[in-house]
């Protein structure tokens, strides 16, 4: 096997053997079939060289480029970066080297020469609030931009969890009126890969897969890829035996917490999280927040940042009860006023009781 | 509304508007009910060995004798699903914590798995108890819509529970959301169904001990 991308990878130092086994990995995290492995590193190892590889843009909205600090930094210069040398990355602010008028043209003419073929990637979310004025690029609101770049689109990746569901910028009150793609965009395949930021290895993945079938890989209820997010963190915690027996962190610093017990009372939301992190992990299999000791944030649901508070338990009521008091008070103020008129009405039965005597049944 | 957003809503808002209903009708009714009081009988008691308010709270407990063999599913399924019901509403692990949040008391729970058999068995009961509610002709003609109703309150948290768990039929939030909203309901309808005899069966029984009891009747 040989092509464009084997010579950059052996010119990295990066054997073909362990080219292959990374695609052989990649292929049964995504759950494909073994023989996936084999067609996916054939097809990324034979992408023709720079013109023909498949075109990708990459649109940043309301988003705080920590999507692509994540996809760029904790995994490069591994494998995972070198993906990219399958695809041509025709357009990503962060990245490129071109500024201004220029990158408006090379976004132009990517999609002008791919038309209908390339890969759109979208990250952040798109503001609706006073006509999408809060956040333009080349003078053009984001809606403009992201539905004039969608027409040409054989797909779309709604990279991390602003682009995917709202994320933080759509947080109550949201004050930008922000939506996510989906909401914008509905004649388009949509692949929704959330997380604040998203796995690296979810991204190439769902990359890869795209180069090698030229489609998307199969997909939950969420638009997302069910090959990462088919399973909760919870059930795939290293920490959950813990959950099982009772045993919880109550403190960050307390015993539990030092001996790695569950930190579902830390307000954990593990249990209503599907993610990979339990079983892919972070930079590069290092670690992940609850191996570190913090709990699951949430991040790739939607809505994470309203569920009632990052530190309560799952369990936990999401806001403090502010009737409850007032309710008792006036169960019971209701009870007593009961009672009282109770009480007449059995004083007043006894006033009317008028006695028998016998004088009156002789009657 | 998502599944988020749902599950969001029944621990706040939700929760806020269950126990508020919940503590509103329970105060009510118990002042009320427990303001009644009796009138007195003015006839000498009788002193009878076994025949007192106290005797008759824990006697009512246990079947009456030739009734277990009876009417042993009203008996045992009783027994079984009001033990697994205290057993996983009171010790397992995470309704601790949300009591604890509420009151500020907490105490040890059992292992999770321990608590999922309990379920399950408490499940069973429950059907069973239904079943037998259905087939005896005495029990189905003295059942009123009530009597349906407020058995459908108290099998969904447990059914909901134990499906969230297991990771049945639903992804688990809406799973975990649908638990909670049942219990909600259970909450709201508690004070004003025969379901109250949570608060009131120790009461009862101690006035029907006691007004036989002074007649010298061990009940």
């Amino acid at each position: 096997m040989h092509g464009p991308l084997i010579d950059t990878l052996a010119r990295q130092g990066v054997t073909r053997r362990t080219f292959m086994k990374y695609c052989a990995t990649l292929a049964s995290m995504m759950a494909l079939p073994p023989a996936a492995g084999r067609a996916m590193a054939e097809a990324m190892a034979s992408a023709p060289a720079a013109t023909k590889r498949p075109s990708v843009i990459w649109l940043p909205f309301q988003e705080c480029t920590g999507c692509t600090e994540s996809i760029t930094r904790s995994h490069s210069p591994t494998l995972e970066g070198l993906i990219f040398d399958a695809i041509s990355l025709d357009y990503q602010e962060t990245l490129m080297a071109a500024a201004g008028h220029q990158a408006e043209e090379a976004l132009h003419a990517a999609m002008k020469a791919n038309e209908g073929k390339y890969l759109l990637i979208v990250d952040g979310s798109i503001p609706l609030g006073l006509d999408g004025a809060y956040s333009c690029i080349a003078g053009k609101s984001n809606l403009d931009t992201l539905k004039e770049v969608a027409k040409g689109a054989a797909a779309i990746v709604a990279m991390g969890s602003c682009a995917a569901f709202g994320g933080i910028p759509k947080a109550n009150p949201n004050p930008t009126g922000a939506v996510s793609v989906s909401d914008i965009i509905k004649d388009k395949p949509i692949i929704n890969i959330p997380g604040c930021p998203p796995i690296p290895v979810v991204m190439t993945g769902v990359l890869a897969h795209f180069l090698t079938f030229g489609s998307l890989p199969e997909l939950d209820g969420k638009g997302r890829p069910k090959a990462f997010y088919g399973e909760t963190i919870h059930d795939r915690c290293y920490r959950r035996p813990f959950y099982d027996q009772g045993k919880f962190a109550k403190t960050f610093d307390d015993e539990g917490a030092r001996n790695g017990w569950c930190l579902f009372e830390l307000g954990c939301k593990g249990p209503v999280t599907y993610n990979a992190c339990a079983t892919v992990k972070w930079n590069g299999g290092t670690s992940w927040p609850v191996e570190s000791g913090h709990g699951c944030l949430g991040c790739s649901e939607p809505d994470f940042w309203d569920g009632g508070g990052f530190y309560k338990a799952l369990s936990m009521p999401a806001d403090p009860l502010k009737m409850a008091a007032g309710a008792a008070v006036a169960g019971a103020a209701v009870g007593v006023a009961m009672s009282f008129a109770n009480r007449g009405k059995k004083g007043a039965a006894k006033a009317a009781h008028e006695t028998t005597t016998l004088a009156d049944l002789e009657k | 509304m998502n599944e988020m957003q749902f599950l969001t809503w029944v621990r706040g808002q939700g929760l806020d508007l269950a126990v508020s209903i919940f503590l509103l009708g329970v105060l009510w009714r118990i002042f009320e009910i427990y303001s009644l009081g009796r009138k007195k009988d003015l006839a000498a008691p009788r002193h009878v060995a076994g025949a007192s308010g106290w005797h008759t709270i824990f006697r009512r407990s246990l079947p009456p004798e030739g009734m277990m063999k009876k009417s042993p599913v009203t008996y045992v399924g009783g027994y079984i699903f009001h033990i697994g019901l205290a057993i996983v509403v009171f010790l397992f692990a995470p309704h601790i914590k949300l009591i604890q949040s509420l009151t500020g008391l907490s105490w040890p729970g059992l292992p999770s798995q321990f608590i999922d058999l309990v379920a399950v068995v408490t499940i069973a009961a429950m059907v069973v108890v239904l079943f037998d509610r259905i087939n005896k002709p005495v029990k189905r003609y003295l059942s009123t819509f009530e009597d349906w109703f407020t058995w459908t309150l108290a099998f969904l948290p447990v059914l909901t529970g134990w499906m969230a768990v297991q990771h049945l039929l639903l992804p688990y939030a809406t799973m975990l959301a649908l638990h909670i909203l049942s219990v909600e309901l259970l909450l709201v309808f508690l004070p004003f169904t025969k379901l109250f005899h949570a608060f009131t069966v120790f009461g009862s029984r101690w006035y029907i001990g006691k007004i036989n009891g002074h007649k010298g009747v061990a009940v």
